[in-house]
């Protein structure tokens, strides 16, 4: 273990914990609103372990959508980690399946993007280490602050809306989410339609919305020339 | 709002949520040597993947239109929140302007 890399790893993600606190107490608290329990709450957590897909998950098995529709939500939202995979698979080429298996189970938005900012630095900090130190350190904070959010959550008066706080953080990484025409595009046609369909039987509206907002990206960036990839 | 499913149909959608989502992060590490890159017509569709799903969550929550009627404060709050995500670009700016506005609209006015 190389304990340098791993500390400046942990150092690294230290500032982004002020997000990731309160967004794991609102999932746990969103658990138990969602009328799920402790067990439900970890499993979640140490299983699927993607804040977004869990609280969406939460959300509809709360409104008892078809199990069906609550899995290919989650799962559409975390298409996403392909993305990651695929842009942080180089690094990561030269380690035996089994770190690369461990490696994959702790990948996240935020070790992504600070572990690929890191090694395009020219950083000489090890690879492996300096990506579990900021992977590890999130995972364990999320499993705390899940467990504590679903211990608190019950004594949290219903008057507080404080459901309300997980589209604020969908909220938050949409913004940045949106990077040009062609993704606002996709973000304004899908929230719409989201809107329109909000009545729709079975929670179709936010498949069809999100469906219909990723075609309307990927043809407005056609019909402007694109930005021929990156 | 609480789920009418039990404990073993929660247990067996968090499992199968858990295998897929694995399954995508592992995706591209698990094959590389065996595939170079990611091919450009999936990238191309999964680069609007978050801002449409996202878009999707988030609007339904601050402008309702259906028979439950119009809710202001939650508009307003989200409004509110939507500029200082946009400033900040920080969660936790943005979960407590809009909290704190919602609360603010709910307590106070």
């Amino acid at each position: 273990m190389d304990t340098t890399a791993f500390r400046r790893g942990v150092r690294d993600v230290a500032p982004l914990l002020l997000g990731i606190i309160p967004f794991g107490l609102v999932a746990g608290i969103a658990t138990v609103n969602a009328g799920l329990g402790l067990p439900a709450a970890v499993g979640l957590s140490v299983v699927v372990f993607a804040g977004a897909s869990q609280l969406a998950a939460l959300e509809l098995l709360g409104q008892n959508a078809p199990l069906t529709v609550v899995v290919a939500t989650a799962v559409v939202i975390n298409l996403r980690l392909l993305m990651y995979s695929a842009s942080i698979a180089p690094y990561f080429r030269d380690f035996t399946s089994r770190w690369k298996a461990v490696l994959a189970y702790v990948l996240t938005d935020q070790a992504y993007a600070l572990s690929v900012a890191n090694y395009r630095s020219d950083s000489e900090a090890d690879r492996k280490w300096y990506y579990l130190g900021v992977a590890v350190t999130l995972w364990a904070v999320w499993q705390v602050t899940t467990v504590v959010g679903a211990l608190l959550g019950t004594g949290v008066p219903d008057a507080w809306g404080l459901e309300f706080a997980i589209p604020l953080v969908f909220l938050a990484i949409l913004v940045p989410a949106i990077e040009d025409a062609a993704t606002g595009v996709a973000a304004v046609v899908g929230g719409a339609i989201a809107v329109v369909g909000a009545g729709l039987p079975l929670n179709l509206g936010l498949l069809v919305a999100s469906g219909v907002g990723i075609t309307a990206g990927v043809l407005t960036e056609s019909a402007t020339g694109g930005t021929d990839g990156d | 709002m609480a789920t009418n499913y039990g404990p073993v149909e929660i247990a067996g959608v968090i499992a199968v949520i858990g295998v897929l989502t694995y399954a995508c992060r592992l995706s591209f590490i698990a094959l590389f040597g065996r595939l170079d890159e990611i091919p450009p017509v999936v990238e191309r569709v999964l680069r609007f993947v978050p801002a449409a799903v996202l878009a999707a969550l988030v609007l339904p929550s601050f402008v309702t239109l259906d028979a439950t009627g119009f809710a202001a404060d939650k508009f307003v709050a989200g409004a509110l929140a939507a500029g200082v995500a946009w400033q900040t670009e920080d969660v936790f700016a943005t979960m407590v302007t809009g909290m704190g506005v919602l609360w603010a609209i709910r307590f106070l006015l």
